[in-house]
């Protein structure tokens, strides 16, 4: 019987024992009784109970403090008290240590029937929820932030300290540096994980529609409004809601939305009820709102609500170091995702794509690998497979007017990538003999 | 063997001898208890302690016989229950069952002594059901169905169900 409920019976009298040993026994439970405090901890130290009946008036211990003991060996434990001297003191005392209920002997056999029927059911259902819990927990799944430069660590631990507190934050950085990423990682990682994190991409939309989207409408509010429909803030309620883009609301919806975060309440367009929603807020930007508040174009009370946490993330140039992390967590990911077993980058590869500046973060890094992976062959991504004309776009932009040198040394170790380090080949490639490669790879030290 | 012992039961036990001997296909004898029942008498409560009872059935049990059933006219209880129908010992050779709760005329209602001895025989199989390793059944028409109401006992049958039914069989 694997869900074989398990009782202890503690009592010191032998007949209580023994009579509620053959009177649960038929139920299928697994029955042990203990005639005392000593006994009972024992049998609890070597073995798990679901239910344990206790006496609350035995010699040397009593069945109050007991539960205290047997509480500090097995919290989960469901403690239901008897007596037969009932005071009403002793059950609050008994209550408030964590008893799931306290009957009078004698108890009327339905009663008592019924009472173990709902500890067992309520028990069921913790493990349940528990274990529910666990499963989604599992199921969430939160893209891992890579990275081992100490801007990220202390970007990790910051994550961590916020999401422990329900606090406002506000994540700034440049586009693609993974705001989302770590709005996702604040929410899942707080006590409101399992509640949803709702997105309003505030760049996307105008003021009229950002009002509908936040505050939901009631039947009729316009035209096309057939039916009640929730607002985000509404669906947000217990969980969290991230607004990206923050810097691009309207002026109009920043004077709603601070009313919101100072209140908590709001009514639907079209509607007279107020509603009451406890959600978090998360915001991000690329501007630079302190800028904007100084403009006139960003509400300074509003710049200071959302503000309250600050969490300022690294371009990737910032973090360079990561770069080979980062792509060797691209490659695995795209690479198990399209069922190519790339094992990751050949070495002057990923040299390069340490050299390069990546104006447009992590985001372009990961499209870049994504596309070599797409169009590569495994083991090793190599440089014929990256998205060559967005790189040297990527360096003109980053990086206006080159040095010569440099632009020619850029150029050489492209040939040499592309030729797999065939200096033969890259100098046909150049349209140089084979000795100005050799010599432009010492000078240079290139790799090949 | 089934032996049924009479203890201040003043009902017909024949019925119910040749309902069992039909029910476990195998002979049931009566006879009369031979012990005082006095001793299990609890003054302030004026009930009698089955669990008692049931110990003393054991101790006095002849080794011939294979189950012994009591029946009484005496109101049983088991400490910290404020009464019982009766009490088996699981996988047991003793157990005890009451009709002093079963008669309509406890509950202020006209005598049937057919219903009395329908519910009777329900007890004694469910009793005897446990003495035989038959543990309390969700199905609602089993007669291992726990009851802790005499309407409990009304509503279920006095069959096994096809799984407790199989479970007897292998015992």
């Amino acid at each position: 019987m694997p869900d074989q409920v398990s009782m202890l019976i503690v009592d010191d009298e032998t007949s209580v024992r023994e009579s509620l040993m053959h009177w649960f026994m038929p139920e299928g439970y697994r029955v042990e009784t203990a005639g005392g405090a000593a006994e009972a901890l024992d049998k609890l130290r070597d073995s798990s109970f679901d239910i344990v009946l206790l006496d609350v008036k035995m010699p040397g211990m009593d069945g109050i403090e007991l539960q205290k003991r047997l509480r500090e060996i097995d919290g989960q434990l469901t403690i239901i008290i008897m007596t037969a001297y009932a005071t009403v003191d002793t059950a609050i005392q008994a209550l408030k240590q964590g008893a799931y209920d306290y009957i009078t002997k004698p108890v009327d056999p339905d009663d008592l029937s019924r009472l173990v029927r709902n500890a067992i059911e309520q028990r069921r259902l913790i493990r349940e929820n528990l274990s529910l819990k666990e499963e989604i927990s599992s199921l969430i799944s939160v893209d891992e932030i890579v990275g081992e430069s100490p801007r990220i660590q202390e970007m990790l631990k910051v994550i961590q300290t916020v999401a422990q507190t329900d606090v406002t934050a506000m994540i700034q950085g440049a586009s693609g540096t993974g705001k989302e990423l770590v709005a996702r990682a604040i929410h899942f990682n707080s006590k409101r994980k399992y509640f949803p994190l709702i997105t309003i991409n505030c760049g996307a939309m105008t003021d009229t529609l950002v009002e509908s989207e936040l505050f939901g409408h009631e039947r009729g509010a316009f035209t096309g409004a057939q039916y009640r429909r929730k607002g985000k803030l509404e669906l947000a309620h217990k969980g969290a809601i991230f607004f990206d883009e923050i810097g691009n609301i309207g002026s109009k919806t920043q004077m709603d939305l601070l009313r919101v975060i100072e209140t908590k309440r709001f009514t639907r367009l079209g509607g007279n009820q107020v509603v009451e929603a406890d959600f978090r807020i998360i915001s991000a930007t690329n501007r630079n709102l302190e800028e904007a508040v100084k403009e006139g174009s960003f509400r300074e009370d509003l710049y200071y609500r959302l503000n309250v946490f600050n969490i300022q993330l690294p371009t990737l140039k910032e973090r360079a170091s990561d770069i080979p992390l980062l792509v060797n967590h691209f490659v695995r990911k795209f690479g198990t995702a399209m069922n190519k077993p790339f094992t990751g980058v050949a070495p002057h590869t990923m040299e390069w794509l340490k050299q390069q500046p990546w104006p447009g973060n992590v985001r372009e890094l990961q499209n870049a690998i994504e596309r070599a992976v797409v169009v590569g062959k495994p083991p090793l991504i190599s440089m014929d497979d990256l998205p060559c004309p967005v790189n040297w776009r990527s360096s003109l932009e980053a990086e206006e007017v080159l040095p010569l040198a440099e632009v020619e040394k850029r150029h050489i170790q492209l040939a040499l990538d592309r030729t797999r380090g065939n200096v033969s080949l890259a100098a046909q490639l150049l349209e140089v003999d084979r000795a100005t490669v050799y010599n432009k790879i010492k000078k240079y030290c290139l790799s090949y | 063997m089934i032996l049924l012992l009479t203890i201040d039961f003043a009902g017909e036990i024949k019925p119910l001898s040749d309902q069992l001997e039909a029910r476990f296909r195998t002979e049931v004898a009566v006879s009369p208890c031979e012990f005082d029942c006095r001793a299990f008498l609890d003054q302030q409560r004026n009930q009698y302690n089955s669990s008692a009872m049931v110990k003393r059935l054991e101790q006095d049990r002849p080794l011939s016989v294979c189950k012994v059933l009591a029946v009484t006219g005496l109101d049983l209880f088991i400490p910290v229950l404020t009464f019982v129908f009766g009490e088996a010992r699981l996988n047991g050779q003793c157990a005890i069952v009451s009709s002093y709760r079963l008669d309509n005329r406890f509950y202020g209602l006209a005598q049937n002594p057919a219903l009395l001895q329908e519910r009777l025989l329900k007890e004694a199989v469910h009793e005897l059901g446990h003495t035989f390793g038959l543990f309390h059944c969700h199905n609602p028409e089993c007669v291992m169905r726990s009851s802790t109401y005499v309407e409990e006992i009304d509503y279920k049958s006095s069959r096994l169900c096809g799984q407790c039914s199989d479970r007897l069989v292998k015992c």
